[in-house]
């Protein structure tokens, strides 16, 4: 350090030190000007992390824990209550499920509009369901056939329970056009 | 009289610079030193008031936002956004409120603002005002037709009568489709573990617009939240910026 004082006494001028050398010189705990960089970076990416984590805290605030919506697997009852060639409607409102059996068994269908969204009418006088958003028509199976609906409606897993109810679970569904509709939990055997 | 009021301290205090501006630079910055007028160009070139050329569409679109802000506010004070309320409300404040026509003034202004901020458009990509140095400001121009079209779309909503409900139903499911984000958009399966799909149904860009899986009371209040406050919010600050682009790009653009 003396040999640094000297250094500088012999540029300038000899009776004055720069204040920043007087007392603090022996520190060994003083920020100089690389540490202090280090310190900014670390300072920085607390801020960073800080500024990510609120964002994050932001984003996963807009995705509740818990819904108030229907539930979305329900007991429709016994397959006896259903009659055999019709829709039944009793859960239209409710679940937005169509109950439908035929000879073979029972199958749910979604009353999803596969166009856009909308709920179609179940025409029993034309054995048809009409969208009266767009004029999208199916069939009682669901296939589509008339008007812009570009696939078949959807159908939901449909399942017995123990005591021989019907289980409706809308969390899974099947799709026509990619061949699900032949899986054993879319359509329940009578 | 006059002259001794513009004397005061009080005077002095809220108009700074003083006393009646006698040069053009004192003019000058009588604009500049207030905060809502250094928004707005210094001077006006004799073209920027014909209405030939500007068809006054810009200015007009922002008096329409500030008649749409006042009513909208007036609005809040009856509206309830829920599903049990948000219907007869509307009945309510157009048959039983004072001056029931403030509704109407809400929504047809919010119909007019969509026109004249296209017609506005229009007219600076036809004048050319779109080319530099206002290309940026252009940019500007296109987040706030982004935002007005969000603004009306949100406001849609709120009435709660069979056209809101389906017509967002159909609006949010183009949200499904969307590349990444939504659940039914291309990209979807990209992010997973195993089996275990992250974007589905719960968890995707639509489940955060409407709040749940279905159109329902989660939709009506995120909707009323964004129409009243997260657009307007977000509009005001672009506003400020595309009106101050426009003194620092050099004025209103000129006629060949």
């Amino acid at each position: 350090m003396a040999e640094t004082i000297s250094k500088e006494s012999a540029t300038k001028d000899p009776g004055r030190r720069p204040p920043a050398a007087l007392g603090k010189a022996d520190s060994s705990d003083q920020i100089t000007r690389r540490s202090f960089f280090s310190w900014l970076s670390i300072g920085w990416l607390a801020f960073v992390a800080a500024t990510g984590g609120f964002f994050t805290m932001m984003l996963r605030f807009f995705f509740p824990n818990v819904l108030f919506e229907p539930v979305q697997t329900f007991r429709a009852g016994y397959p006896d209550d259903y009659t055999v060639g019709e829709v039944d409607l009793r859960w239209k409102n409710k679940y937005g499920v169509w109950i439908v059996r035929n000879a073979a068994g029972i199958y749910a269908l979604s009353t999803t509009c596969t166009h856009l969204g909308c709920t179609p009418n179940w025409l029993s006088s034309e054995q048809k369901f009409k969208c009266p958003c767009h004029g999208s028509g199916f069939f009682k199976t669901g296939i589509n056939f008339e008007g812009p609906a570009p696939r078949p409606l959807e159908r939901f897993k449909i399942v017995l329970a123990d005591n021989g109810q019907i289980i409706v679970d809308k969390t899974r569904k099947f799709q026509q056009e990619k061949g699900q509709w032949n899986d054993p939990e879319a359509f329940l055997k009578v | 009289m006059l002259d001794k009021f513009r004397g005061t301290q009080l005077y002095k205090s809220i108009f700074r610079g003083g006393g009646v501006p006698k040069s053009r630079r004192q003019r000058m910055m009588v604009v500049l030193n207030s905060v809502f007028l250094h928004l707005h160009p210094v001077r006006l070139p004799k073209h920027a008031v014909k209405l030939k050329f500007t068809w006054c569409m810009g200015g007009l679109s922002f008096f329409i936002f500030l008649i749409l802000t006042i009513s909208g506010i007036l609005l809040m004070f009856y509206y309830r956004p829920t599903i049990e309320y948000a219907y007869t409300d509307i009945i309510d404040l157009a048959e039983q409120v004072p001056f029931g026509i403030m509704r109407e003034v809400h929504r047809w202004g919010a119909h007019a603002m969509v026109i004249t901020v296209w017609l506005h458009m229009f007219r600076v990509f036809m004048t050319g005002s779109y080319k530099p140095p206002r290309e940026f400001n252009w940019a500007i121009g296109v987040i706030l037709l982004l935002l007005t079209l969000l603004l009306s779309f949100t406001g849609y909503l709120l009435p709660w009568d069979q056209l809101a409900i389906w017509a967002i139903t159909v609006g949010s499911n183009m949200a499904r489709a969307a590349p990444f984000l939504g659940h039914e958009g291309p990209g979807a399966g990209l992010l997973a573990i195993g089996d275990i799909n992250f974007i589905t149904m719960g968890s995707d860009v639509r489940f955060a617009l409407i709040g749940g899986r279905f159109m329902g009371e989660a939709a009506l209040l995120r909707f009323y939240v964004l129409h009243c406050i997260g657009l307007p919010f977000i509009i005001m600050i672009f506003m400020a910026v595309h009106f101050w682009r426009i003194r620092k790009d050099g004025g209103i653009s000129t006629p060949v």
